[in-house]
This record gives C-alpha cells, structure tokens and sequence, in this order.
C-alpha cells in the first residue's frame, strides 16, 4: 500500500492546530491510516486505497483537521469558466476519455513541487492502478495556445522532447529509449494510433499515459498557472483523480476554472463541483455498530468527517469515491465516534461448537501415532517436482504453479517424499527416526470444480538400522485395529519400493493406500544410508469405513 | 570416608574400570584393557569422579582429518596430475580432455580452475572450451606438488603443529571439496585420587544385588544379603516421548477455544477459483492484491456456481444491494482462475451461501493455512495458519465483534485487545486488531477483521444480515510462544528441535 511523506510544519500549518507527538501519532492511526514513522520534521504514513483523497498533504491535512475538530464539515470548491475547450477526436478505443481544467494563482516552491510530484505518482500507482486505468499530467498555462484537441495519430507521426531528455524523439524511440516509455510502453502495445495533446500552435504537448514534451510539459517555480488533464478508459477514475488533485492545488492557494470537453456525441463541463447526496438511514447505521445515535449527533460524526449535511441527506464532497452504500457512512461515524470508544460485548445467544469431523479424526489418529513413540512433522503443501518423482523412481503427472517466487512449486501428491526429505535433513540426529505427518495431498480430478481433487493422507515412515516390514506393519496394525479397522494387504508394484515387499493396503475390496520397504536406489537418490519402511494412507477412505 | 560403605555403592562398571587404573591413565587404553564399551567406561568414570575416586582431565586440540575425496586422492593420485597427463602443445577440447583423463565433468572444472592459478594451462574460449599445457605445467607433472606432500602425511594431524612450508598446501586443500575436515579431538586422561588408591587396596568382590529378579524373588534368594547402594542423584541418558508437532498442539487449542465459545469448525479446499476467494468477497479485479505477484495461481478454468451472475451484477452496479458497486466491466475469465486460497475469508463466504433464514444466528471458525506469494526468509512463509471466524446474527453489532475477539485473546494471554480502523474490499467498518503485549509492553497488530458488506452478505445469503468476520494471524504468537524468532523455525522439522520442544501450556 502506498505511503505519503508530510512535512510536519506544512501539515500543522494546514491542520490548525498543533498536537503533541503521542497524541498526533494516536490521532493519526484512529483516522484509519497506518502511521510508519515520525522522524524530525517527516511523517509518513500508510494510506489504505479506499481513500486516494489523502494521497496529498492538503487533502490527508484536510481530513486530518476534521477528525480532530477544527475545521469541520464540508470543504466548499468553486470553479469559473475558462472559457475555452478541449477537444476529443479520433483516440484510440481502449483509450477514449479525457478531462481538464486550469487552476491559477499557484505560487510553486521546491516543496510545492514535490507535493505535487508525489501525490500525481501516488494517484498513479493507486487509483489509476499503474496508468492502466488512466493517466494525468500538468502543463505551464503560458507555454500552451488554446483550444487543445486530444487527438489519436500515426506513432511515425508523432515526434517531440520528451521530459527529461535532450533531443527530440519519435513515439517508438520513446517506448524503445525513454524509461517511461518502457515502464509503461506495454499499456499500448496493441494500439494503431497513439494519443496526443496538440495545442492551436499544432505543438505536441504530451503522449498520455506515457510522458509529457519537455519544452511545454514541464512545470517548475516560475509556474503560476497550470493546465491540467486526465485520460484513460474510466472516466470515473479519470474524474475523481482530477478532483483529488485540483481540489489539494486549491488549498494551496489556486483558483480553478473549468473547460468545455468537446466529444463528438457531447459536451461535458469539468470540473463540476455539484455534490453528490445520499439519504442517512439512522436505524441501519445504529444496528450496525450497536449504538444509539440521534440524528443531531450523526450530523456532528459525519462533519468530523468531511462531509456536509442537509435535511435527511448527507453531501459527500467530489474526491469521495469510496462511498457505495449506507455501509461506508456507518464507518465514518464509527471513526469519528472512534473505535476505542465502542464497549466490548459478548450477546446471550447459544449456538452448539462442533468440531469438524475429519479434523476430529484425524487429532485421534495423531494420539493413536504418539502413543507409539512417533513424531508428528509439519511440512508445506508446495514441494519441488524432482523430490516428488525423481527421487522417489516415479513418474506421475503434476500439478504446477504458474507463478512461485521460490523453488516450491508444485503442489504434492502424496505426504512420503516430504518425509523422506526430513530424514535427509535429520541425518546429524539420534536415531530411530519413526516420523509421521496428516496432512492435504493434491491430484488432477475432473469431478471437481477446479479440477483438482484433495484428500488428506496419513503418512509414517521409520529409519533406524534394524527397521523392516514386520516392524511397519506393526504400526499400521495397531493404528487400524484402535480405529476398529479390519484390513488386508495384497501384493503390488511400487517403483519406490523393494519388489516383493510392498503391498496395497485394502479395506472392503478398496485401496486405501501403500506399504512396504523403499527400494535402495530411492534411499541411495535421496543420499540417505539407513533403511527406511513406510506406509501412506487416505485418511478420508478410513474415517468412512469407522463405526461409531 | 567410610571406605567400606564406598565400596559398596560401586556399580558393576566402576568395579571392572577401578582396577584397570592402577596401570592406565589413557581413555582408549582403559577401554580397551577393560573390555568395555567406550560409553560404558565414561560412564563408570563418570560416576567415580562424582564419587571423588578418580580425577579425569579432558584436553581438547584441533586436529585435520582426511575427509572424503581426501581419501580417495591420497590413494588415487590428485586429480590435476590425470588431468596435465593428458594435455600437450596443441589445444585441445574438453570433451577429449575428459574422456582420456577419465575424469568427471565437476573435477574437470575443479581442475581448470585449480591449473589457470598455477598458470600451469591456457584456455581458449571458442565454441568449446579447450585448453593447452605451459612451461611451468610440463614442470608440474614432474614433481610432487605442495598438495601432495601434505596429502601424504599422516592423520589425523595436529593443527598447530602444521609447520609453515605446509600452510600453504593446507589451506589450498581446505579450500577445495570434502578434502580436509578440521576436528576437535579429545584426550581424556585419568588419575586415581588418594582415596582411589586406597578403595583399590581394599576388597573390592563384595557380595551384593546388582538387580533384582524374578528368580530372587521367587526363591528368596535376596534375603540377608546387601544391595548395592545406587548413587540416585546422578543424571539418566534422555528418552524421548513421541508427540504432535508443537504447532499442532498450539492449533488445537485455538480450535478449542472456539468450540468453547459455540463456533463450528469450517473446512475445505486450499485450491479455489478466484471467484469464490475474491470475487464473491467484493474484491475488483483489478485489485492489486489480485495480480500475479500477491497469488499462486495453478493451471486450468474452475466451473463457476448459478451464483456467478449475482456476484457480476454486484460488482458492476451493486445489483439490489443499495451499493453503487465498483462501476466496472466483470470478466469471467478473471473468475474462473484457479489460485491457491489466499485467505481462509472463502470459507466463510462458501459456509454463508449454504445458510438460510432458519440456521441463524449462526458462528463458524476456522484454523486453517493460506498461500502468499512469497520467497521464504525469517519473517516471511510462503503458507502459514489463518485463523477465521464469522457470526452471521441479525443483531449481531460492531460491538460483538469486540467482545468475541478479546475474549478470544484474553484465552491466548492477552489481556488488551485494540481496534483500529483499516480497509478491506468486504467488510465496512473494516478494523485492524491489536493486542497489548504484555512483557514487551506494546501493541502488536495480529490481523484484520470487520463487518462483511452487504454487497459480500446479499448475494450468498439472499438477504442482508450483519455477518461479523475476522481473519488473525497467529504464526507470531505461536513463534513467540517458544522464542522462536526465525519463523521459518516452525516447519523446519528439525527432530531435536521437536524431541525437546516444551508443550504448549496455555
């Protein structure tokens, strides 16, 4: 999740208040953002992605001074027109909206910049989810001629300097060459014509959602004034990333004024400031959080959070987009109620526990299994191929992971290699080493739903120089026989195994599983030097066969 | 000292080791003399130390041993020498050189390496790796090398007494596989004590019971005689039990808490579709959490449930949940993928569309493991226990959710319980849970927890009903539990490590 870095004093400046440093670290968490660290004059915390408002210093500032009741309620933003256009025609299809305004009246600072450098790459990695739902950028006002079209053209046909580089280049070379190009390049693979910012000069002022022209796109501390647009295929998103955005240049200090977006099937007004409303339902919200909140103190909880209030409606401000259903309103006045603030309570209902069967099953098995001295062991699910068939002499299907990071990756189809593999690494200590696990195995299966089927499996193995069929079969028969199991052993083929010494394991003409002495050429793959007898069970095929 | 009553405590052992000392003062030559185990003269001289009898001194020393491939070339000849055998003038390719060296592919590489530091080979890169002899190599196949000097030595080998002109061949062989090991190396020596010398001059052929047996019984053969005196105070060898995992056992006490508190146990598949894990949560598709990264996905398409299109309709518009929903285009591609489950949560949202009206109010855990993407290291399991809880109550309140979870923590031993605001996709209000620690004295965040959304409850429930739902961690508590600050340390199934493990005590 994204982090923010605040100055300290520029935020108290904006807050209005002052708060000693225990209580703003306390404050900061019960607003609902993760506080990383206080160092000096730097803050920096974690912003969940439910609120990409407080992605800016203004706008984390602006909640912040809410929340602990300085300036409440709505934030009130105007914009008058600027009276020019934008027009949109001819963009590609996967890439068809824009917007824009101009905001003036900025004075830009070294720490201004870096403001709103910060809050546009964190809009970028979070709510237009790396430029893939969206990309915005902002121009010096004085360097551009209107009216501007966002027009879509030929990649050949496109050639400026892009920011930050020396010469012009042309749309492939900036994919090829510049590193915005190949960090994001591959959001237009498939597109014929690439979009363009052309002003009524014809000059090419930015390839959304790549880079802007270094000569007109690049603000700096002469700025004053600036154009700023958003493009993509959401136009929500778009939108409430402008909102965020202009409405953090107004606290500081601009002004903002709105542009005519010129579709070819219509025409939009951005930005538009009228707020959206959504009826209070007092009872669902006191049932929900089990308080008893009257509409007079609803209406102080939901100003401590920034939002506005008439008559039954509660007005929630443009950069808001995180409010879907009654629900999201019960949360904001739980946190300015504040979570530590709600007792806690256990209710007079009965319900019955029961345990899960299998669960039930296999924790007596494990009893069973430690009352003959064995150790249970714990080992993961995912497991590499070669230690599932190579070392074990097999060669079954698999089920492979499209993505892991580590070398695990697979998922096992039997809990025997895993065994084996920790003797390997048990080899330094005492010996017998008599181990067992229960755990989940996986294999292909149609019948299912994701096509793979799991069971769980009961698997003992014993190690130690003297150990053999006889002793094996020993614990198998004393598992079997407490659970009240009649079984028979049938001869088999197991290339793990020593022919002739290993058996299916058969319950009501079923089998249920192998037994037997592991072959030397496994134990000798497996660089192990003492013998090794195992048996391997379905734990699921035997609690069925259990009476009760 | 009563030297009568001494000599009666004398065990078996002791009283075949005794007499051996009055002419050996050397472990192995008293074992041997004695013609006893090694274990058991240790032992013996074990109980007569306590037993002030004798005084043993152990000294320690490093010495050099020849360790596997060692052995094998002090008696085959150093692989370099095959290798220079077969060079000459004329370059020539590896393959030739391997084949008449004889040699193996690693002790090849071995070589070459080895033989370009002496500057005894040149090599050639081309489109195989050929290599000529030089000068100074013909003058190595002539004469033993460093190595072999060493190699021919005696051992094991005292460490310090390595002289000079050897450091050199000893740490080039160190360096290389499995040749040398350095050891320590005992010497025990043993010397009778004034009152061991005095025990020896007495009558050491006492009459007494060692063991007691059946046959003593049954005759009453043990009457009027003296049994020997045991020294009880002395340490017995280790015997282990055999027991559950210790996470096992921190496992069922968890489950055990729940059941208490009138939960039912949840179980299922580690492998879903991203559907049930995600989509019926209420996490967009785009959700970063979702990409690659984040989720083990596995081959293949999952067959979706009728439910599907209610959960589409959530999504795109909020469907008649009263929520705008994420206002996007829902794929079914991106539904039917196969992942292993992220979050135990999808146990919970497969138990909810089982329920109806008249199974309510209703409370269900489980303790179960998950999947993350993760390359394993000390803080991070690429599968680890979730521990998961719903109570689907139509007056159930965030109040509840508090109440269930302290008292679940205080049984854990904690007796603080912290909710901090959060966000999750599925629930609202979304809360973070810590707990105060109570040696460390700070909060420690264990997990999320919330109430689910409408737009998560409507459509596996039919209707919208206050569904409390918490999802903890419980890895750190358990490492924690048995100072276990490598989390990796929980699965690593190290034997003694479970051997000694204390039980879980709570």
């Amino acid at each position: 999740m994204p982090t923010v870095t605040l100055n300290k004093k520029v935020f108290e400046e904006l807050v209005g208040r002052k708060l000693p440093l225990e209580e703003l670290k306390d404050r900061i968490s019960m607003l609902g953002t993760d506080l990383e660290r206080i160092e000096g004059d730097e803050i920096e915390v974690e912003i969940f992605p439910n609120r990409p408002d407080m992605l800016s210093e203004q706008g984390f500032a602006r909640a912040f001074s809410s929340f602990i009741g300085v300036k409440k309620g709505l934030r009130k933003y105007t914009t008058t027109k600027f009276g020019s256009s934008l027009t949109i025609q001819d963009v590609p299809k996967t890439w068809p909206y824009a917007v824009a305004c101009v905001v003036k009246g900025l004075r830009f600072d070294d720490e201004k910049i870096r403001e709103v450098i910060q809050l546009q790459e964190k809009l970028g990695t979070t709510l237009t989810r790396n430029r893939k739902k969206g990309g915005i950028g902002l121009y010096p006002l004085d360097k551009i001629t209107f009216p501007i079209m966002f027009v879509g053209k030929k990649p050949e046909n496109i050639k400026f300097r892009p920011l930050g580089f020396p010469t012009e280049l042309t749309a492939h070379q900036i994919l090829a060459q510049h590193p915005k190009g190949r960090e994001y390049g591959h959001i237009m693979e498939s597109w014929d014509t690439f979009p363009v910012f052309v002003d009524a000069k014809g000059v090419i002022m930015s390839m959304p959602p790549i880079i802007n022209s270094h000569d007109v796109g690049k603000i700096d501390e002469t700025t004053t004034n600036v154009f700023i647009e958003g493009t993509g295929p959401d136009l929500n998103t778009i939108m409430t990333s402008l909102y965020i955005l202009t409405t953090s240049l107004a606290d500081m200090g601009g002004t903002i004024h709105s542009l005519e977006m010129v579709y070819p099937d219509k025409k939009i007004n951005f930005p538009d400031f009228t707020l959206r409303k959504m009826k209070l339902d007092l009872q669902y919200i006191n049932t929900r959080l089990g308080l008893d909140l009257q509409e007079k103190n609803a209406i102080e909880l939901l100003e401590r959070m920034g939002f506005g209030y008439d008559t039954g409606n509660v007005l929630i401000p443009k950069y808001r987009n995180d409010i879907l259903h009654q629900v999201d309103l019960a949360e904001d006045i739980a946190i300015a109620y504040g979570y530590e603030n709600f007792e806690e309570e256990i209710p007079n209902v009965a319900t019955i526990g029961e345990e899960h069967h299998l669960k039930k099953f296999a924790r007596k098995v494990r009893e069973i299994l430690a009352g003959l001295k064995m150790i249970e062991v714990k080992n993961y699910h995912l497991i590499t191929a070669e230690d599932l068939n190579r070392k074990m002499n097999l060669d079954n299907p698999l089920i492979s992971l499209q993505n892991a990071l580590g070398e695990h990756n697979h998922l096992r189809n039997a809990i025997l290699p895993s065994l084996i593999k920790n003797i390997r690494e048990n080899q330094h200590n005492e010996f017998p080493q008599n181990i067992f696990e229960v755990g989940r195995v996986f294999t292909h299966d149609t019948n299912t739903e994701t096509k793979i089927g799991e069971n769980e499996h009961l698997s003992v193995v014993l190690c130690h120089d003297k150990t053999d069929f006889t002793e094996i079969k020993q614990v198998l028969d004393t598992v079997l026989s407490s659970l009240g199991i009649c079984y028979t052993i049938q001869e088999t083929q197991h290339a793990s195994f020593i022919p002739g010494r290993v058996g299916e394991i058969i319950i009501h003409d079923k089998s249920i599983g192998i037994i037997g002495e592991l072959s030397p050429e496994v134990i000798t793959l497996w660089n192990i030097q003492v013998p090794i007898v195992a048996f391997e069970v379905d734990v699921e095929m035997l609690f069925k066969t259990i009476k009760f | 000292m009563d030297l009568q009553k001494l000599s009666l405590k004398l065990h078996p052992l002791e009283r075949q080791v005794l007499p051996v000392l009055t002419k050996e003062t050397e472990l192995g030559a008293i074992t041997k003399k004695s013609g006893l185990q090694e274990i058991e003269v240790m032992r013996a001289l074990q109980w007569l130390e306590n037993k002030e009898i004798v005084s043993v001194h152990t000294e320690k020393k490093k010495v050099v041993q020849l360790d596997r491939n060692g052995i094998k070339y002090k008696r085959e000849g150093l692989p370099e020498k095959a290798f220079l055998a077969v060079l000459s003038d004329e370059f020539k390719g590896l393959n030739v050189i391997t084949k008449k060296s004889k040699l193996s592919r690693e002790e090849v590489n071995a070589c070459i390496g080895l033989l370009k530091r002496k500057v005894a080979i040149e090599v050639q890169n081309g489109d195989v790796l050929s290599v000529k002899i030089t000068n100074q190599g013909k003058k190595l196949i002539g004469m033993p090398s460093f190595e072999e000097q060493f190699l021919a030595k005696e051992f094991p080998l005292d460490i310090l007494l390595i002289k000079d002109i050897d450091k050199h061949a000893f740490d080039e062989l160190k360096k290389r596989k499995e040749f040398l090991k350095v050891e320590e190396q005992k010497t025990v020596t043993v010397m009778l004590t004034e009152i061991g010398h005095k025990l020896l001059t007495t009558n050491l052929t006492h009459d007494v019971i060692n063991r007691l047996t059946p046959a003593m019984l049954k005759t009453g053969s043990w009457k009027n005689k003296e049994f020997r005196a045991y020294d009880i105070e002395i340490n017995v060898p280790k015997i282990y039990p055999g027991k559950k995992h210790f996470v096992t056992e921190a496992v069922e006490y968890i489950t055990q808490i729940w059941l208490d508190m009138g939960f039912k146990e949840m179980s299922g598949g580690y492998v879903q579709s991203a559907f049930w894990d995600l989509d019926a949560l209420f996490v967009p598709q785009d959700h970063p959490a979702r990409e690659m990264q984040d989720t083990f996905y596995v081959e293949g398409k999952a067959i979706l449930p009728p439910l599907w299109t209610k959960v589409k309709e959530v999504h795109e518009n909020g469907g008649d949940t009263g929520s705008t929903g994420w206002q996007y285009t829902f794929s079914q591609e991106e539904s039917e993928k196969v992942l292993l489950r992220t979050h135990t949560t999808v146990l919970s949202a497969r138990t909810i569309s089982n329920l109806t009206k008249v199974d309510l109010p209703a409370k269900f855990f489980s303790v179960g493991k998950v999947f993350r993407n993760e390359t394993l290291d000390w803080k991070h399991l690429f599968e680890f226990y979730q521990v998961e809880g719903i109570v689907v109550d139509p007056h159930a309140n965030l109040k509840h959710l508090k109440g269930y979870l302290t008292q679940f923590y205080k049984k854990m031993g904690f007796d603080k319980v912290r909710m901090r605001p959060a966000h999750f996709p599925y629930t609202e209000p979304s809360l973070e849970v810590d707990v105060f620690h109570p040696v460390k004295k700070e909060w420690i965040e264990l997990g999320g927890a919330g109430i689910f959304r409408p737009e998560v409850v409507k459509p596996l429930l039919g209707f919208d009903c206050p569904v409390l739902a918490w999802g903890q961690g419980m890895g750190r508590i358990i490492a924690e539990y048995w100072n276990i600050t490598d989390i990796r340390d929980l699965y690593k199934n190290d034997l003694k490590q479970i051997r000694n493990m204390k039980s879980w005590l709570k």
